[in-house]
């Protein structure tokens, strides 16, 4: 931090300014005249709270992607088709037993089973041809998305929020002051609430186990070098087994956090890899500190574009995507 | 399942076509979205189009109909998409098409290039389909969505005593048709609509969209329809939103009040008005609800027919009841048969219809409102029929043309 200050005194003080204002916009009772201007404060603390929330959920599937990309090469097209499984295992579990948490259990496990089958069948047998890997995963992503239209319908589903979730809960933050001077304070649904703290948890997690325990310590030397790792004897083909299943089972829970609140669809398959393609991109190929800062960037830019900017909203994200290619191609984050 | 018997039956056809080469068929293609965002408004309509096929018969004459159903997904290039498949591969020579306000305006543009076949619209409702530039081949046995929202306006005024309104809507043309109608009506009584928010069709994240509602309104009218109705009123229910609503005319219907949790309550007591009321005593009608009951197993339809099963019915009955006056002559480009459609007026389950110089419906309004039956099913009640409601909404013509095609700003908000 204090290297990147001594380096770029100018960049540093305008990420000060900016993270001030930030922070000036999100605490502070705004003036009229800003909120004629740019509009209510509580629609733009609302957007930014949607955007963190909805970048919690890109950081669920996006952070599979980038640890399986990251430690073995493996651009896994078919990531969106487990988001989607996850999603629709979930649905048919809360459906049948009536448990959310339930839910996320077992389209954990199943996807991760689904992940291990993959790399045991798909990608063992053609490991280090990045090329036919990929059109493979488009290939089983194609085919995936067709069973899933077979068995689940053209129909939306949306997995019921359990009842303590429902409703919004009150933030301590004043959008603004009546006239007899009572503060308005924002209220905000708590189950997006939930499950950004849950994403956030499983992010810090995930950052501990890579960096403080004995398998994170492999799979670190896994990503830096795979052969020398591997004539240290320690059972890589074991090692990627274990990261594809956790990747994949992570698509899984995303697929249950997307179904419940937005809803699962055919073609929501694409949608996913899509966003997480963008968010790896911009976070940097196989850093996870890198995808919580993509899927965080282009979460904000999606929810402030629609309502700032509706009409150009999806150039947003794109544009963005453009810019860091354009400056720093190997992304934000990325070590290399 | 319904697929795979499906399957079974066209094959089974195929080979009795052998047998029975002496009978002529009429091929009538159909195309429903049984795809994207309004899946379950099509699945509906189909069976709607199903119950006038079990009621009607599908015999015209000597000769027999046969339906070929072609998928979309309420976009106008999957609508034209489907509409070249049928005529040019399946051969069809009469179309039952579409469902959707966008799909409208393209097969419309579309049926002049066949101007030899004849095109039934099956669903759709933007104004532009029939209102500017209409194709002589293609013929609207519903009303649009302006016309569904005759009464609504005033009912809120009057009733309600609503002054100050804002929308929400899907951002294509059906909905700005219904807005259009609901504006006219509802400023021209002095009434306000203060923000018109548009929104994607296929909208999946609205919680910025319902943040950005404005708390100083009367009521909130929502033009939505299909997953993105579900979604909204999900999102809405977990922010908490407490405001009265309105509804346009498929988001009050059984797609959206039988749809699975809770979320749907928030519209007990919803206002709207559409081309259909559920507890509509009329003799008609209930005959229609029950043969659609009677027709699919209650697990595989809603409590009572959407107005996509109604819009279905409608047209398939024109059609079907057209072709038995002409006795299924299709010679000298299907002439007769589009005499006969031209002129034909039918006793539809929602009301008498009988169609303008334009070939556009003119048909009866109800504005309904959202009640409980006790049970935890939702309806909609009638609070007011109207009858014979026009596509100028009954504007003098060259008042109406000064209006402008509905748009995300046409109608400015004032009495014309």
């Amino acid at each position: 931090m204090s290297r990147f200050v001594e380096r770029h005194p100018a960049w540093a003080l305008i990420a000060i300014i900016a993270i001030a204002v930030a922070l000036w916009l999100i605490f502070a009772v705004w003036p009229p005249g800003l909120e004629e201007a740019i509009g209510r404060k509580r629609v733009f603390l609302n957007a930014v709270f949607n955007g963190i929330t909805l970048g919690g959920l890109y950081f669920l599937v996006a952070s599979g992607f980038t640890l399986i990309f990251g430690l073995m090469r493996n651009v896994n097209l078919a990531h969106g088709s487990l988001y989607l499984f996850g999603g629709y295992v979930g649905y048919a579990i809360s459906s049948a037993t009536g448990s959310w948490l339930l839910s996320f259990i077992v389209a954990f496990i199943l996807t991760a089973l689904v992940g291990i089958l993959l790399q045991v069948i798909v990608f063992r047998r053609m490991e280090g041809q990045d090329l036919r890997q990929t059109m493979v995963t488009i290939g089983l992503s194609i085919v995936f998305a067709d069973l899933m239209l077979w068995a689940c319908g053209g129909d939306f589903y949306q997995i019921q929020t359990p009842n303590w979730l429902i409703g919004p809960v009150e933030l301590p933050l004043i959008t603004a002051i009546k006239s007899s001077g009572e503060p308005v304070y924002l209220r905000y649904p708590m189950v997006r609430l939930v499950i950004f703290a849950a994403s956030v948890v499983i992010g810090v997690a995930m950052w501990l186990a890579l960096n403080r325990t004995r398998i994170g310590m492999i799979i670190r030397a896994g990503v830096d070098d795979r052969d020398i790792l591997a004539a240290t004897g320690v059972r890589i083909q074991l090692v990627f087994v274990l990261v594809f299943a956790f990747g994949a089972g992570l698509a899984g829970i995303a697929g249950v956090v997307g179904g419940t609140f937005q809803s699962l669809s055919p073609g929501e398959d694409i949608r996913f890899l899509l966003a997480s393609l963008v968010v790896v991109i911009v976070g940097g190929m196989g850093s996870i500190p890198g995808a919580a800062l993509g899927a965080l960037i282009i979460g904000l830019a999606e929810q402030l574009g629609s309502v700032y900017i509706p009409t150009y909203a999806i150039v947003v994200t794109f544009l963005i995507m453009v810019l860091v290619l354009a400056i720093r191609p190997q992304g934000l984050l990325a070590r290399r | 399942m319904s697929k795979c018997s499906m399957g079974l039956l066209a094959l089974s056809s195929l080979f009795l076509s052998g047998a029975a080469i002496a009978q002529e068929k009429i091929k009538v293609g159909v195309t429903a979205t049984l795809e994207g965002t309004y899946t379950v408004l099509g699945e509906d309509g189909m069976r709607g189009h199903q119950t006038a096929l079990n009621v009607l018969g599908k015999k015209v004459g000597d000769k027999e109909l046969e339906f070929i159903v072609a998928s979309t997904d309420a976009t106008p290039d999957s609508a034209v998409r489907a509409v070249r498949k049928l005529i040019e591969q399946d051969k069809v020579q009469i179309l039952l098409s579409p469902l959707s306000g966008d799909e409208g305006i393209a097969v419309k543009n579309f049926a002049k290039t066949h101007p030899e076949l004849t095109f039934i619209n099956a669903a759709s409702g933007a104004q532009e389909t029939t209102y500017v530039d209409p194709a002589p081949n293609f013929f609207r046995y519903n009303m649009d969505g302006a016309q569904w929202q005759v009464g609504l306006g005033k009912y809120a005024y009057e009733e309600k005593k609503y002054r100050k309104i804002a929308t929400v809507g899907e951002d294509y043309s059906f909905i700005y048709t219904q807005v259009f109608g609901l504006v006219l009506e509802f400023c021209g009584m002095g009434g306000q609509v203060t923000n018109r928010q548009w929104v994607p069709l296929g909208t999946k994240d609205f919680a910025s969209v319902i943040a950005a509602l404005p708390d100083d309104v009367d009521a909130i009218y929502l033009g939505l329809g299909g997953a993105d109705a579900v979604n909204f009123l999900n999102q809405y229910q977990q922010a908490g939103g407490k405001a009265h609503l309105m509804g346009g005319s498929i988001m009050i219907d059984q797609t959206i009040l039988s749809s699975k949790g809770n979320a749907k309550n928030a519209l007990v007591g919803t206002i709207a008005a559409s081309g259909q009321a559920d507890t509509w005593e009329d003799p008609g009608w209930q005959k229609f609800v029950k043969a659609y009951q009677d027709a699919f197993p209650p697990n595989k339809r809603f409590p009572s027919p959407s107005l996509l099963a109604t819009n279905y019915y409608g047209s398939t009955m024109a059609l079907i009841l057209a072709l038995r006056q002409v006795n299924g002559d299709l010679s000298n480009n299907q002439a007769k048969l589009k005499e006969a459609l031209a002129k034909i007026e039918i006793d539809a389950p929602n009301g008498k219809i009988k169609l303008d110089s334009n070939r556009q419906a003119i048909g009866t309004n109800f504005v309904t409102e959202v009640v409980d039956d006790g049970k935890g099913a939702l309806f909609s009640k009638v609070v007011k029929v109207i009858p014979n409601v026009n596509q100028t909404l009954g504007y003098d013509p060259a008042v109406f043309s000064k209006i402008g095609l509905p748009s995300r700003t046409v109608p400015e908000c004032k009495k014309y």
